[in-house]
């Protein structure tokens, strides 16, 4: 079998179809892939080693541009993550603050991830509609913390601010108009006779494999495997809530979009309960080193005073231990695993990122398609360059 | 009457009368070229989002002439990186930029591709003025929607007061044999 | 819970007697350090046994101590979904020869995971089907996240460490 056979097709760094930027090397014969060979790290950006360099709350500006279209959750997650080390436990009112803000994320990333699968089978109009939606999200995160899309929402035993009266009715106000926007958007893509031909048996994995490359999230979901780490290692009162979580039976690219789909349904329901069962409290736990004293404080008593100084000046050092926790980011289970010396910044924080374990089982997606499935398998997996080179 | 809430586009100035105007060549031209330029979005990282939300229907880049984005260099007017560019993308955003044809501006959207952002690490490239000569920069971690209009207007105004003989000049020459790029 | 743990250790203990060199049940997870020798073997047994059954690695990543005799360590987690049960190895190699053996026949998710450990921190492993770069330049000739290398690119010349605060 002679090797010129087959054609080398370069789906280089920059790609208008590849949402980010990795490169794959496909070996076709005819359209049908052989094999790829995949290239990561053209954004690595060092996340581990700032770290080693960076006190406790400078982390949580790295942790937004993990996977920066949910970034909320990577915040929060490592916030809970710093609070297990120091064995702080959050009120109900912190956890449920908690619940709404990283549902809503999580329907920002399942958004834009169906929609693209959408753009990349030609179909623009979703895209555009859904983008809508987005905006009124970022109009929301605005209002609690100031930024639209890299967050830095949020602060080691609560939250900054409290949900002012105007965010909670433009999150009420969100929740009612979405499933209108979603509901269109279905009758555009979900029963669509080619949308289905486009995507049905295409990038299929097995449950058993997923588990074996370590999947998690929706893509492991849509295989079969109903594992889901708000339910199996529940954080953040999660437990106190009543959700379902959807199942695929073949792995493919419709059963991802599916998953994604039923999710965003689910989150609004979580949204809505958490909103309507909202406790009263303070919006933060009293963590002295970390969170910083009301400025009332700071002006009239000394030790609030030290305590400011110290905390802006990066001098509290976390007590000497490791730790693993994770969360349920949009993309599986996002996890923090933190070794502190007793110092001010950690010794070694390494980031358990989802996109980069899943993606490594492309080759086996693709292989036997064609070249515009594994262009949608990608896009159905969302990849995200941020958290695949992190 | 009531104010009327749209802007006229100015004329450059020359001579008219009945069925003629009468300007220098490169002012036509560049008004031409400033309202209907091509970009080509380099998106890498979190800028790129908020220039999906740009291109978007609520801030919507394309009423000011650039709705047909262009992912092939051969065919775009404007390079906008977005988005941290590390040692590993530098060659290819290189190479990007050579493939492009005259008349070529570049804007650098972004704290990571105008100076590289927070990210002082070993791995990512400080500015990409570094390795291509840029024409606007954008800075923001990310910038908001409207600044990258301004951005976008900024290099409209670079656009449509180039004179024409610019990328034939010395200088031009000059600062590109300073980059490496023949 | 607490039964749970020591039946992992009594296991562990009884098919591994001199592998083992410290077992932590304190914190988080149950933390058992390992000898080098064997490691595999350990894993393995971690996942193919049905009582055990951890059939998720969860991540895989490398440490530096750079007093310690070993400084090199390379850090693994598994998970098992039916009861949440998670388990943190540790084993450590020391610098001149960082040699361990792969797992990858075991997961594959480890694949990369080990390309990124080797090359943050030049571990070997040994019978890996890919071992290069993966997230760095190829060209790189050190391993940057050693302690003793630093953050800054060392070749920058313009920025000036007075006022940068370093």
């Amino acid at each position: 079998m002679s090797l010129d056979r087959y054609t080398t097709l370069n789906l280089g760094p920059t790609h208008p179809a590849t949402h980010g930027i990795f490169q794959n090397v496909l070996t076709l014969d005819g359209e049908q892939i052989i094999d790829t060979e995949q290239t990561i790290g053209y954004i690595h950006r060092a996340f581990e080693k700032i770290a080693e360099r960076r006190p406790f709350y400078q982390i949580t500006t790295l942790t937004d541009r993990l996977n920066y279209c949910s970034s909320p959750i990577n915040n929060i997650g490592w916030q809970m993550t710093v609070e297990k080390l120091l064995g702080v436990k959050t009120s109900k009112r912190v956890d449920y603050m908690r619940i709404i803000v990283m549902e809503l994320a999580r329907i920002t990333d399942h958004l834009i991830c169906n929609s693209v699968i959408g753009v990349d089978s030609g179909a623009l109009t979703g895209f555009v509609y859904v983008f809508q939606e987005r905006e009124k999200v970022y109009e929301i995160y605005e209002l609690l913390c100031g930024a639209r899309l890299t967050t830095n929402m949020g602060r080691i035993g609560g939250f900054e601010r409290d949900f002012s009266s105007e965010a909670i009715r433009k999150i009420y106000e969100f929740i009612d108009h979405l499933p209108k926007v979603l509901r269109q958007f279905e009758k555009l893509l979900l029963r669509n006779r080619i949308f289905m031909d486009r995507t049905i048996h295409v990038g299929p994995i097995s449950a058993e494999s997923a588990m074996n490359y370590g999947f998690s999230g929706p893509n492991l979901r849509a295989a079969g495997v109903d594992y889901d780490v708000r339910v199996t290692s529940p954080y953040s009162s999660y437990d106190d809530f009543d959700f379902v979580i959807p199942v695929g039976s073949q792995g493919d690219t419709y059963d991802r979009f599916c998953v994604r789909q039923e999710e965003i349904w689910q989150s609004l329901k979580l949204i809505r309960n958490a909103l309507d069962n909202l406790p009263e409290g303070k919006f933060y736990v009293d963590v002295p080193e970390f969170y910083l004293p009301p400025k009332e404080a700071v002006y009239d008593k000394m030790e609030a005073l030290i305590w400011h100084f110290k905390i802006v000046m990066g001098e509290i050092g976390a007590p000497a231990g490791e730790v693993y926790h994770s969360v349920e980011a949009g993309n599986g289970e996002l996890g923090f695993y933190l070794v502190s010396d007793g110092g001010r910044t950690p010794y070694r924080l390494h980031f358990r990122r989802p996109c980069f374990i899943y993606y490594q089982a492309l080759p086996e997606m693709i292989r036997g398609g064609v070249l515009s499935d594994a262009i949608l398998t990608m896009s159905s997996m969302n990849v995200i360059a941020g958290e695949l080179d992190g | 009457m009531s104010v009327a809430n749209y802007i006229k586009v100015e004329s450059p100035e020359g001579y008219s009368s009945p069925g003629l105007f009468a300007t220098s060549l490169d002012k036509v031209v560049g008004l031409a070229r400033k309202n209907s330029i091509w970009p080509l979005p380099f998106a890498t990282s979190c800028c790129g989002i908020e220039f999906m939300a740009t291109m978007g229907a609520h801030y919507d880049l394309g009423r000011f002439g650039a709705e047909r984005l262009s992912f092939s260099p051969r065919q775009a007017d404007l390079l906008m990186v977005m988005g941290t560019i590390a040692k590993k993308m530098a060659p290819v955003v290189q190479q990007i930029y050579i493939q492009m044809a005259e008349p070529r501006w570049v804007i650098a959207v972004g704290a990571c591709a105008a100076s590289g952002g927070i990210f002082d690490t070993y791995s990512v490239l400080q500015g990409i003025d570094r390795i291509v000569p840029v024409d606007v920069y954008v800075p923001g971690c990310p910038p908001r929607p409207e600044q990258i209009i301004d951005g976008f207007m900024k290099v409209q105004e670079l656009v449509g007061n180039e004179p024409l003989r610019r990328r034939y000049s010395k200088e031009y020459k000059d600062l590109l044999e300073s980059y490496g790029i023949r | 819970m607490e039964s749970g743990k020591e039946a992992i250790i009594g296991k562990l203990r009884t098919r591994f007697t001199e592998g083992i060199l410290s077992v932590d049940s304190s914190g988080d997870m149950l933390t058992i350090t390992f000898q080098k020798k064997g490691i595999h073997d350990v894993i393995q047994f971690l996942k193919e046994n049905e009582s055990l059954a951890f059939t998720f690695l969860t991540t895989l990543c490398g440490i530096h101590y750079p007093e310690k005799e070993y400084p090199l360590g390379v850090i693994y987690h598994l998970h098992r979904f039916s009861d949440n049960t998670r388990i943190r190895i540790k084993t450590f190699l020391p610098l001149e020869n960082p040699i361990i053996p792969t797992v990858t026949d075991l997961f594959s998710a480890a694949n990369w995971m080990e390309r990124e450990t080797y090359d943050f921190y030049g571990i070997i492993f040994e019978g890996h089907p890919n071992l290069k770069r993966i997230l760095n330049v190829e060209y790189l000739d050190y391993f940057p996240m050693r302690k003793e290398y630093p953050l800054e690119d060392p070749t920058r010349e313009d920025k000036d460490n007075r006022f940068f605060g370093r």
